[in-house]
């Protein structure tokens, strides 16, 4: 258990770190890259917390995305070789307000949470193990040595949800979920796909496959937006 | 941290072993060792490729252009050539520009590099011998690849000269054009098996050269439109715009010299053997010999040694598979012109693009066609779903989405709560 909190807390001082640096510098391009060190560490974050899906997501977006984006915005915009930016003190004080401000929400958000399971009244932080350090399966390695960690995730955007209707263990990104969910009495570990319906009053949930496919359509409007702005305007009058 | 690291496997053998032979030693440190003995093993990996292909480079081009190459160092065949040259570059004066930003210039050589090495961690070599096997591996893969551009912009930017400038942003141009179709390419593959999960992308391909995913119509076409976008992602030649030597000097390696020029090579040699070997695993069956001789032992031993020993060998089939596709790059790239900047961006916007977009719709439609025309999902070679529910063929690791419980996770939290 040391070897991922000292990973953990190296990562969650070079995410703050980074933040502080794209806040104090005043290089453009050095701030874009004290942000990827801010967003890189929080995709390892993810990664620590077993959640893989969302730590690459990050990365892919995040990183290799929008700040090359941003870079480029920079390189192709500067007058001069290292643009500088200044900010005026009342800047600075405003800013640090409400940057103080947000902090004290957040805190007290997190103080606010009783985290324990609303069921058994137990700590949660007990129950989610970031990478607990289990023997292996019955013949050979357990689920989350072979990788499988997605898979709860991907079965949801098929309208299977696994916390719901499988009652099966969850990765961490759906674990905060779970305890909200409402429990299946009854229901025991279970083959995926061949699930017999459980027998209960709450009706079998429909997943996320709509939001999905709404999101994808909506990205797709935003495509051909995107392509709409950007052709050139060579044939305005015939 | 077993998510991070698939080092239990490996601490449970030392921790069984060693207190056999009489060392009785704590969990904790069989944990420690295995850790290190992954990390070592991918580290020591990503180094060799650059010493063994920059030999291996020097020597094929030598004999394209019907020359000898470096024949001295080492005795034989100048084998040594490639360490000769590193040491060499060590010794270099490390040197900054005035006019550069000395912190992000000298930052940028580790950039690349972390990036190219990353790329490695989700890359499986042999049947479970990942240092992360992750469902998300290819995925990743390619998101860890694409940061490998800023590197490039950063060193680019901050050497504070214009060949270097210019050579960035083409190469950044480049970089991110060609992510797009190798990344839709990538993507058949995946379609076809059903799984983002490299590992288990190559154990639905074991069996027999007939399983191997190039045998796949739409898949043979996406093995070569990928193969020219890793090319381009790796800036070699013909699409080596970025260090055009005749119209940029060196692009955006024009101010580096020394160790730092030398890392960016090792991550070139290194990003090299990695989109040849996502080629492999993808495209070529992965560590799978072809006759169905491996999957037969083991099917027959499923643990212990015979296991074992089908993997050392399959390990040998992947390194070679692997290295034969970067021997062709090397072969590329010696006897084809470069491209100028602009015909790159229109081979891939104008044709790679649209290709891959037709090879993944294809990929998609293919079984679904197939199925309703003949009831079976392939012509060649058993159809995916058959492969599947075949006996459980490896020590253990996860046959390919095997159908039993331990498919899905299942952690403290679910166990209890079903327990309750």
């Amino acid at each position: 258990m040391t070897a991922e909190i000292i990973l953990f807390w190296l990562f969650a001082f070079l995410t703050c770190a980074g933040a502080i640096l794209v806040a104090v510098s005043q290089n453009v391009v050095r701030m874009a890259f004290s942000l990827v060190l801010t967003l890189g560490s929080t995709a390892v974050l993810f990664l620590l917390l077993g959640a893989d899906f969302v730590g690459a997501t990050q990365l892919l977006v995040y990183v290799g995305g929008t700040l090359v984006l941003l870079v480029f915005g920079v390189m192709l915009t500067a007058t001069g070789p290292f643009t500088r930016i200044k900010s005026s003190p009342a800047d600075a004080i405003l800013s640090g307000l409400i940057g103080v401000v947000f902090l004290f929400i957040v805190a007290s958000t997190v103080t606010a949470v009783p985290w324990v399971d609303s069921e058994d009244g137990n700590d949660i932080s007990q129950k989610i193990k970031i990478g607990t350090h289990t023997k292996s399966a019955e013949g050979g390695f357990n689920p989350a040595q072979q990788g499988n960690t997605t898979r709860p995730l991907g079965l949801s955007f098929l309208s299977l949800r696994a916390d719901r209707d499988l009652k099966l263990g969850l990765p961490s990104e759906l674990s905060a979920e779970s305890n909200t969910a409402p429990v299946v009495p009854g229901a025991s570990v279970v083959m995926p796909g061949v699930t017999p319906p459980p027998k209960s009053s709450v009706p079998p949930s429909t997943g996320y496959l709509l939001p999905f496919e709404i999101v994808s359509v909506h990205l797709l409007v935003v495509l051909v937006g995107a392509a709409y702005l950007a052709r050139t305007k060579r044939r305005a009058t015939t | 941290m077993d998510t991070l690291f698939a080092a239990n496997s490996l601490a449970e053998f030392l921790q069984a072993l060693l207190t056999l032979v009489g060392i009785p030693i704590s969990a904790e440190t069989a944990y420690l060792i295995a850790v290190v003995t992954h990390v070592a093993l991918v580290v020591g990996w990503f180094g060799l490729p650059a010493g063994l292909f920059i030999w291996a480079e020097r020597k094929i081009s030598a004999r394209i252009q019907d020359r000898l190459g470096p024949t001295r160092v080492g005795g034989k065949f100048g084998w040594l050539q490639s360490l000769a040259d590193g040491a060499k570059l060590i010794q270099k004066e490390d040197l900054v520009p005035k006019d550069a930003d000395g912190l992000m210039f000298r930052m940028a050589p580790y950039i690349v590099v972390v990036a190219s090495l990353a790329a490695y961690l989700a890359l499986p070599f042999s049947d479970g011998w990942t240092a992360v096997a992750l469902d998300t591996g290819l995925f990743l893969t390619l998101a860890v690849l694409s940061l490998e551009v800023l590197g490039v912009i950063l060193a680019g930017y901050s050497s504070g000269s214009k060949w270097a400038l210019f050579g960035a942003i083409r190469e950044s141009a480049q970089m991110v054009s060609y992510e797009i179709p190798m990344a839709l390419c990538a993507l058949c593959p995946i379609v076809t098996a059903g799984t983002l999960n490299l590992n288990e992308v190559a154990l639905l391909q074991s069996g027999g050269i007939w399983n191997w995913n190039i045998l796949h119509p739409f898949n043979f076409f996406a093995f070569f439109v990928y193969f020219t976008c890793a090319t381009a992602s790796c800036k070699r030649a013909p699409f080596d715009l970025a260090e055009a030597e005749s119209e940029l000097v060196a692009g955006f390696l024009t101010e580096y010299s020394g160790f730092r020029w030398s890392l960016f090579f090792l991550a070139e040699y290194a990003s090299m053997f990695l989109v040849s070997g996502l080629a492999t695993v993808l495209f070529l069956g992965g560590w799978d010999d072809g006759l169905g001789i491996l999957a037969a032992i083991k099917t027959a031993s499923p643990t212990g040694v015979g296991s074992f020993l089908a993997n050392a060998i399959g390990l040998l089939f992947f390194l070679v598979k692997a290295s034969v596709l970067v021997c062709v790059q090397i072969w590329v790239r010696w006897t084809l012109p470069r491209l100028r900047i602009d015909q790159v961006m229109t081979t891939c916007l104008k044709y790679l693009i649209p290709i891959s977009c037709f090879l993944f719709a294809g990929t998609v439609v293919y079984p679904l066609v197939l199925a309703t025309m003949s009831g079976k999902t392939s012509i060649i070679g058993q159809p995916a779903g058959e492969r599947l529910v075949q006996p459980k063929k490896a020590a253990g690791v996860s046959s390919a989405g095997a159908k039993n419980e331990s498919h899905l996770r299942i952690t403290a939290t679910g166990t209890e709560g079903s327990s309750r």
